[in-house]
């Protein structure tokens, strides 16, 4: 399998702002990868290093096994699908879409085709002669996509592209980027704040926090066996349990994640106080007191919801509780 | 504000000063065409046209009114160049000494006229420079930088500047980029600069007493006849072209830069 | 799969390699945009306005009337004579007056623009302070020279509405009268006035703009009248504005030489006097000196303005 994006031991300081630190992480060929964390974790900072608007202040982003140093950005194999779009207001979307083939030399009635083409493959045919201010956020967004697209790049680059879509655009779009990915093979490194799209998109994630790496693997693990109290608390919210109560329960001494939807009612389970509760329509939501600790948990629509203040009685599989390295405690 | 509606004393008060800021240039349209020479009769005894044929005669109209035209075009040309290269540099990056160029640029129109003028003629005199065609430009080159400098970095400011890295990722270096993306973005704003560049050129007078010798621009012919007046109805009539002239570029400049902001003071 | 990650292509242009050049040295580019402004603002104008400094404090030698070549302050000393001094006195209380003025006659433009101007009106509105703004200068201040004559349209207006007898009576003030308005201070007022008052609409009318109608809205909703809304919220808001358009009315008011000696008294104005001294009483150092006073109260005037923020509002 051939690496696509290596970054080896990358740093970009802004004075003493450390926006990536010391970051190494390697993307193959072929692989949706996500960048997720929240903002100013580093995950954009981390993009632009790719594209090469951004410079490490240490260490080397290889692009293809080759160092990429002092490669302009209009020499890398890379092609970027920025958040706000970027689309170029004085030409319209033939042009917009064609921008990068008419750099590149390609003859008018070429790269007139190949726009027209790309335009049609993000499913916006017959928007060719429009100026992107007469277009939708949802439309722009495809030809945004489409512009990149063009040009064949080995690597696509896409900075939080839904972000300023709303809920019903975007979900549509999260399954027609996966498919478009599958269908053209290309590498997607997707930089998003939105835990859910990285899990559901991606075939591997890397969690972004203070500028440092701190998971990288499949949603599956990411979700299931979070490496840190970050992680945990950050993809899907975890219960993330203090090591002297994980001492109590296992033993060990550790913090441990607890995912709120591991959680039942159990008649011979621990005892807790119902301090919350909210209705949130396919399930509803509990905050539990157990010894002092809070605790979330998700109740299936169907079981009986206890009142507030009742006390419970609550248990979980044994492997639903996983322990973490202490990292950044 | 309770009302959406503008009480009566503000409708007044506002009209008022609309109407002080335009009945006097009005005023000269009328004197254009008076019939009276020795005085400012009010109201003119009679009208004619006469003038403006007189006017059209006189040589020393048509020389200053080109030479003012030549210097308002190059100094226009200059200032073009500059405040571009200027804007773009404040505007892209943050470097040391940022905020000095700014104040640099603002600074030969925020202070009076008069300093700019004499610092300028003492420093010809201290050079042994003569008074040519190229000191006028000089100064009005000087002063005209300003006003480009404020479209174009108000255009440069609205820029997302992603659009730059945009064409660079797409293949374009960076004068490609110039060519294709910045250059059709800030147009405009430069074209309503070099307007107004060029109004305030052809209008300046203070800076220019220090820097024509022994020249006349239009300015300089208009403030001699003020001071010592021997053909008035001529004056008239100069003055109303000049005020149709100047006309122009202001609403040229207004309609480039429409919907968008115009900097505020950016005034002489 | 991909034989070269980064292409480079066998033949590239000059202009390629030159932007590779900037592109990995980003600072020579900022250095490349910025030399050219800098140099020409930097030698042309800032060398000429220290050369016209240095001369300040060099003096003429009174027998001669040749530049003594020495330092010294005397020539600053000259300053505070007396009849100096009623310059000074004379242009920055000028300069005060026109400044408030303004404020008063253009609040209203600006406030009506800003606030109940819409569409075409507000286009309208807008030109109409634009226009006046680029209008020539010497047409602006001729324009007066005509309404003020002795035979011009105001005396005329006057005598239509039988009012003669109150201009008469008005011209015989101290002071504010004169021979007739075309030469007294009253004409000069009227015309400085006259000339920068769209420097101050402007400004004005800009942090007008800036201040949400809702917040308006909420002052009233708490119980402010209209008057103690304008009074406690918008007043203070427009402030930074108005204090930025002073700037110009009061600096532009401060270095005029062409009105006064157009419009007006025998007296002089500070840029009347620098003018006389470097012309033909060919004193540059005392006409640098008297450049130096405005500079100077400007230099005051914007750390005051600048403590209120008018900055922002330019």
């Amino acid at each position: 399998m051939t690496t696509a994006i290596a970054f080896r031991q990358v740093s970009r300081h802004y004075g003493t702002v450390r926006a990536v630190d010391a970051v190494d992480l390697e993307i193959a060929e072929g692989e949706f990868f996500a960048m997720l964390g929240p903002s100013g974790s580093g995950k954009t900072t981390c993009l632009r290093l790719i594209a090469g608007f951004e410079r490490p202040t240490a260490g080397e982003v290889e692009i293809f096994d080759k160092p990429s140093g002092a490669v302009p950005p209009y020499r890398r194999p890379v092609n970027t699908v920025f958040q706000d779009y970027a689309l170029f207001p004085h030409l319209n979307v033939r042009d917009n879409v064609a921008y990068g083939l008419m750099i590149a030399g390609v003859a008018r009635a070429e790269r007139h085709r190949a726009a027209e083409e790309a335009l049609s493959m993000v499913a916006l045919p017959g928007y060719a002669a429009r100026k992107p201010a007469a277009l939708s956020g949802g439309q722009r967004q495809r030809v945004a996509l489409a512009r990149a697209l063009v040009n064949k790049p080995k690597v696509l680059l896409l900075d939080e592209p839904l972000g300023a879509l709303d809920l019903k655009l975007r979900e549509q779009m999260q399954v027609e980027l996966k498919s478009l990915q599958r269908q053209l093979g290309i590498t997607f490194v997707f930089v998003t704040h939105d835990q859910s799209e990285a899990l559901s998109m991606a075939d591997r994630v890397a969690v972004f926090n203070e500028g440092q790496i701190q998971q990288i693997g499949c949603p599956q693990d990411i979700y299931d066996r979070p490496n840190t109290p970050f992680v945990a608390d950050f993809v899907g919210s975890s219960n993330v349990l203090p090591p002297e109560m994980v001492e109590r329960l296992t033993g060990k001494r550790a913090s441990a994640s607890l995912r709120p939807e591991a959680l039942r009612l159990q008649a011979d389970g621990y005892a807790a106080q119902v301090i919350e509760k909210a209705f949130l329509g396919a399930v509803t939501r509990l905050t539990l007191d157990i010894d002092g600790q809070k605790l979330a948990m998700l109740l299936p629509k169907g079981e009986e919801v206890p009142e507030k203040a009742a006390t419970v009685h609550i248990g979980w599989d044994e492997d639903a509780l996983h322990l973490m390295e202490q990292r950044d405690a | 504000m309770h009302s959406d509606r503008a009480s009566l004393g503000l409708k007044i008060a506002a009209a008022a000063g609309l109407l002080f800021m335009h009945l006097p240039i009005l005023l000269i349209f009328v004197y254009a065409f008076t019939t009276e020479d020795k005085s400012y009769q009010w109201p003119p005894p009679g009208y004619t046209l006469k003038w403006f044929s007189v006017t059209w005669e006189r040589p020393d109209v048509w020389e200053a009114l080109s030479l003012s035209l030549r210097v308002a075009a190059i100094s226009t040309v200059v200032a073009l160049v500059l405040g571009t290269l200027c804007a773009a540099a404040v505007s892209r990056t943050r470097f040391f000494g940022r905020e000095a160029i700014s104040l640099l640029v603002i600074l030969p129109i925020a202070l009076p006229g008069i300093i700019t003028g004499i610092s300028l003629r003492s420093a010809f005199n201290l050079a042994d420079i003569p008074f040519s065609f190229w000191t006028i430009v000089l100064g009005h080159a000087t002063f005209c930088v300003v006003v480009v400098y404020n479209n174009a970095v108000a255009r440069f400011r609205r820029t997302s500047g992603s659009l730059v890295e945009a064409s660079m990722d797409l293949g374009a270096n960076m004068f490609q980029t110039f060519r294709h993306v910045i250059l059709p973005n800030i147009a405009t704003a430069l074209l309503a600069g070099g307007m107004l560049a060029f109004a305030l050129s052809f209008d300046e007078v203070i800076v220019t007493t220090f820097t024509a010798g022994q020249q006349q621009t239009l300015p300089i012919w208009m403030l001699e006849e003020l001071v010592r007046p021997r053909q008035r109805p001529v004056t008239n009539v100069v003055a109303m072209v000049v005020v149709l002239v100047t006309f122009l570029p202001i609403l040229g400049a207004y309609y480039l830069t429409r919907g968008t902001e115009m900097v505020a003071g950016q005034g002489k | 799969m991909p034989e070269v990650a980064v292409s480079s292509p066998a033949s590239r242009g000059l202009s390629d390699r030159l932007s590779d050049l900037l592109w990995s040295r980003q600072g020579l580019l900022i250095l490349l945009l910025i030399l050219p402004p800098a140099l020409w603002l930097g030698i042309i104008y800032l060398g000429a306005l220290f050369a016209l400094l240095a001369q300040s404090f060099f003096s003429i030698d009174p027998f001669s009337g040749l530049i003594n070549y020495e330092f010294t302050l005397r020539t600053y000393g000259e300053l505070f004579r007396a009849a100096n001094l009623d310059i000074i006195v004379r242009t920055v209380l000028m300069a005060g007056c026109v400044t408030i003025a303004a404020m008063i006659v253009g609040f209203p433009v600006a406030y009506y623009a800003a606030r109940y101007a819409r569409g075409k009106w507000k286009a309208l509105f807008y030109l109409g302070v634009m226009l006046p703004l680029w209008s020539s200068y010497l047409v602006k201040v001729y324009s007066w020279k005509l309404i003020l004559a002795k035979e011009g349209i105001l005396s005329w207006l006057f005598e239509t509405l039988h009012l003669s007898w109150l201009l008469d009576a008005y011209l015989l003030l101290p002071v504010v009268g004169g021979n007739s308005l075309s030469v007294s201070w009253t004409g000069t007022f009227l015309v400085f006035l006259y000339v920068w008052l769209p420097f101050m609409i402007l400004p004005t009318q800009a942090a007008l703009e800036r201040v949400p109608p809702s917040m308006l809205e909420a002052s009233g909703d708490l119980g402010a009248r209209p008057g103690q809304t304008f009074r406690h919220v918008l007043l203070p808001l427009a402030l930074p504005g108005i204090v930025a358009g002073s700037i110009f009315t009061f600096s532009l008011t401060l270095g005029d030489y062409i009105i006064p000696q157009i419009v007006g008294t025998s007296a002089r104005m500070i840029g009347q006097a620098v003018y006389q001294f470097q012309g033909t009483a060919g004193n540059i150092p005392l006409a640098a000196a008297f450049a130096v006073v405005p500079i100077l109260i400007m230099g005051v005037y914007l750390y005051i303005a600048k403590r209120m923020g008018a900055f922002n509002a330019l």
